[in-house]
């Protein structure tokens, strides 16, 4: 079996990618993907604590399932936000979305 | 109903007329007199059965009505207060009662009920008349009182004050009751307050028994504080009296002696003795009934009826040896107001002021009676003094209306209608009021046999002639003399001879409601007196009992008895009656005018000069006191400059603090110091709220990394 460390590592892997793509690009939809990633890291992470702990405390991969729906609807507002900052200000650069800056 | 719930119930009507006339029936004249005189009338019934029933009672000296309730809580016992009617008490309810009545009657028909309204009258005025037309010429008739039911009232108010003192059983309410009928007495002398004398004589009135009143006061506490009680009943046992007569005071008094003396003072204020005796003739200012009502029949009395209650402690110490100081001073005090007030009342012109000084006199008879011990004949003489007292103020009230008459008739208005010089030939004017003034005119000279004067002066004689005051004695039939004498002036110059000026030729007699009063009261001015005559009274004495003596006598537990019957006091009051009768006659019968009368000398017209007296000595003084100590100096200086002081002093203070504390402390330092230093810092740390979340999460990321490469190396390592 594979062991519990490489899951772990590739989930870290997988979260450092997701949090550059957030802190490094402009696009609302890319920081977007960024943050799918992140989000999906974690449940890499859950899944395997949950496979190599004890396997009948299902906690873990209820846990994950919940992460899905949190992270689907996240997607689904957030793409809604950005069609709709993108209508108005026709772009979707976070740093050009200023309205609130001093 | 139960009799000393029926006393309890006499004051009230009154009362409730005053407060329904002032709250709801100021409007209406009609439903205000009606009200006003149905409470007198209610009242009046009330007395008549309870004096009635007072009658039935045997040993009612012993045994009287009474009945008391808890009013003030004193610590673990209470004061109460109560009813009580006694022989005294019925009987002088019986006359309050009466005269009440009458003069709620007689005042529908002085204020001329019914009249039109005055063309130009105004409230605080007396009333100048109205201009009527009729059968196509106008005249002018008396106009109706602006302020009629306010007098009502005003009334109402009165008659709860005399019946409370009347029905009391102690001292304090006595004194309520006092009190009530002082401020009364001040409104009703005042009623006319549109006139400068009124007013004057108004304050008058309430300042100069308000010295007496200090005194009663005083006295009350000095009796509470004494016998811890001021029920007229536990008073007067035989040990109480006896400790207070033996507990010694000052000046040579026993406790006894000078709280009588303390509340006789405000007697003295109240019934106008001297030398307290200045405010009752300018009381005359206000409208006749009240000067026949208050000044001559019950408030006065009221002073006198107190002295009668407080009777057995101002004799409490009285033995063999004579009479006490405090007897003394009480019956040198009556004695001579009785001469004093009468020689004034000879040079007056006024026909109210002769009747004022008269009331005077006569209360001074009273006094002068209480100080030597004779009490029955004090009482006597104070119930028929009330009645014929009253018919007199009420008749020469007729007598002015009627020339009042004449004067709106004439239209001159500089005519004074109260100078008697102005009057004359009025008998045939006006019969009723000119015969029911006669009689009561003769029942103050004391005409023998037929009048209640005569009777009650007589037994007053009598007493201290036969218990040897020979002073007194000499002192008061000098006085009766007097009186005869102003009293047939009065008469002579009001109603004989021929009339002397165009307007008592034009007087007219007064309506029913006026004259009835006078016929009622003159029936009692002299079938009272028959009630009392002496047993030992030649030819009369036994044909009817003396009811009075024996009635009222048994007040006390102790009835002095009456003196032997002797020639030398009835010789003398025969002759003083009829002598100064006389003499008044034969003196007046003929006097034209004012300059032929040889009796206006200025020390009897100017009143001994006592106002002028008592102007000087305390008035100018009390006057410079409050203008230049009080106002000038006090007032300006030591109060105004204490406030004057506060101000500056509380600004420089103010301002210290303003300039010390508030601006450097509070202000720059507190308020500003903290705003600029939260200023400074957003100024310092708006450079990191960029706006730019990616930013902030890079922030986040490296602060995480460093606290958590922290924590990893020196927490977990």
């Amino acid at each position: 079996m594979v062991p519990l460390s490489w899951y772990l590592v590739f989930a870290a892997a997988l979260f450092s990618i997701g949090m550059f793509g957030v802190l490094s690009r402009r696009n609302a939809v890319a920081i977007l993907l960024g943050i799918e990633l992140m989000l999906n890291s974690v449940n890499i992470n859950l899944a395997a604590f949950w496979r190599y702990g004890d396997v009948r405390l299902m906690a873990g991969q209820v846990f994950a399932i919940i992460v899905f729906a949190v992270a689907a609807a996240e997607v689904a507002v957030g793409l809604a936000l950005v069609i709709s900052v993108y209508r108005s200000r026709n772009t979707v650069i976070a740093d050009e979305i200023d309205l609130m800056k001093w | 109903m139960e009799t000393t719930t029926l006393i309890w119930l006499i004051p009230l009507p009154p009362v409730l007329a005053f407060f329904l006339i002032v709250l709801f029936t100021n409007k209406s004249k009609a439903l205000s007199h009606t009200i006003g005189v149905g409470a007198a009338a209610l009242s009046f019934i009330g007395s008549m059965v309870v004096f009635v029933r007072a009658l039935g009672v045997e040993h009612l000296g012993e045994h009287p009505f009474e009945s008391a309730i808890n009013w003030l809580p004193t610590g673990d016992t209470w004061f109460r207060i109560g009813v009580l009617i006694d022989p005294l008490g019925a009987a002088v309810l019986f006359f309050v009662a009466i005269t009440i009545f009458m003069i709620f009657l007689y005042s529908i028909g002085y204020h001329n009920y019914g009249q039109p309204a005055g063309d130009h009258d105004v409230k605080g005025l007396p009333p100048h008349g109205a201009t009527i037309e009729e059968h196509g010429h106008k005249h002018v008739v008396p106009s109706v009182e602006p302020m009629y039911s306010r007098f009502f009232a005003f009334l109402g108010l009165f008659a709860f004050g005399m019946y409370t003192l009347v029905v009391s059983d102690n001292l304090l309410t006595l004194f309520v009751g006092w009190e009530i009928m002082g401020l009364c007495s001040y409104l009703l002398i005042g009623f006319w307050y549109g006139k400068p004398s009124a007013r004057d004589a108004a304050v008058k009135a309430f300042m100069t028994t308000r010295i007496g009143d200090v005194f009663m006061l005083l006295g009350i506490a000095f009796l509470y504080s004494a016998t811890g009680t001021l029920t007229f009943r536990e008073i007067f046992t035989e040990e109480t009296l006896h400790r207070l007569a033996s507990t010694p005071a000052w000046f040579g008094m026993t406790a006894s002696g000078l709280i009588a003396l303390l509340l006789f003072i405000g007697t003295v204020g109240k019934s106008a003795q001297w030398p307290l005796h200045v405010w009752l003739p300018d009381a005359m200012e206000g409208p006749t009934p009240v000067s026949a009502m208050i000044h001559a029949a019950t408030m006065v009395s009221a002073g006198v009826y107190a002295v009668l209650r407080m009777f057995p402690l101002l004799t409490a110490d009285y033995g063999e040896h004579g009479l006490t100081v405090t007897m003394s001073i009480v019956a040198f005090i009556g004695a001579f107001t009785a001469l004093f007030a009468a020689t004034i009342a000879v040079a007056q012109n006024d026909i109210k002021r002769v009747l004022a000084y008269s009331t005077i006199s006569q209360l001074g008879y009273m006094i002068a009676a209480l100080g030597i011990g004779a009490y029955v004949a004090a009482a006597f003489h104070l119930i028929t003094h009330a009645f014929f007292k009253a018919l007199l103020f009420l008749g020469s009230g007729s007598v002015i209306h009627g020339m009042e008459h004449g004067v709106l008739h004439t239209g001159n208005h500089h005519v004074d209608p109260q100078d008697m010089y102005n009057m004359g030939g009025l008998r045939k004017k006006m019969p009723i009021t000119f015969w029911t003034f006669l009689i009561g005119g003769f029942a103050l000279s004391g005409f023998p046999l037929v009048t209640a004067g005569f009777w009650s002066k007589d037994e007053i004689l009598a007493d201290a002639f036969g218990h040897g005051h020979w002073a007194v004695f000499i002192t008061l039939a000098i006085a009766a003399f007097l009186t005869a004498f102003y009293t047939m002036r009065q008469i002579t110059l009001t109603f004989l001879g021929e009339p002397r000026t165009e307007e008592a030729r034009h007087a007219q007699e007064t309506p029913w409601t006026m004259t009835t009063p006078l016929i009622v009261l003159s029936f009692f001015a002299v079938t009272y007196g028959w009630v009392g005559i002496p047993e030992h009274f030649p030819l009369l004495g036994g044909l009817v009992p003396n009811w009075f003596h024996e009635f009222v006598g048994h007040t006390l537990p102790e009835v002095r008895e009456a003196p032997e019957f002797n020639w030398i006091p009835l010789l003398t009051s025969l002759v003083v009656a009829l002598g100064g009768l006389a003499l008044g006659y034969f003196t007046y019968r003929n006097v034209k005018s004012v300059s032929e009368d040889k009796f206006q000398i200025p020390l009897l017209k100017n009143k001994y000069y006592f106002d002028e007296a008592y102007n000087f000595l305390f008035v100018k003084p009390a006057y410079w006191f409050a203008e230049n100590v009080v106002y000038k100096f006090l007032d300006k200086r030591v109060i105004d400059g204490i406030l004057h002081a506060f101000g500056p002093s509380t600004q420089g203070f103010g301002s210290a603090l303003r300039n010390y504390v508030d601006l450097p402390i509070i202000n720059r330092l507190i308020g500003d110091g903290s705003a600029n230093a939260t200023y400074w810092f957003g100024g310092k740390l708006r450079v990191i709220q960029t706006g730019r979340i990616q930013q902030y999460l890079m922030l986040a990321l490296v602060t995480f990394i460093v606290i958590g490469a922290a924590l990893f190396f020196f927490v977990l390592a």
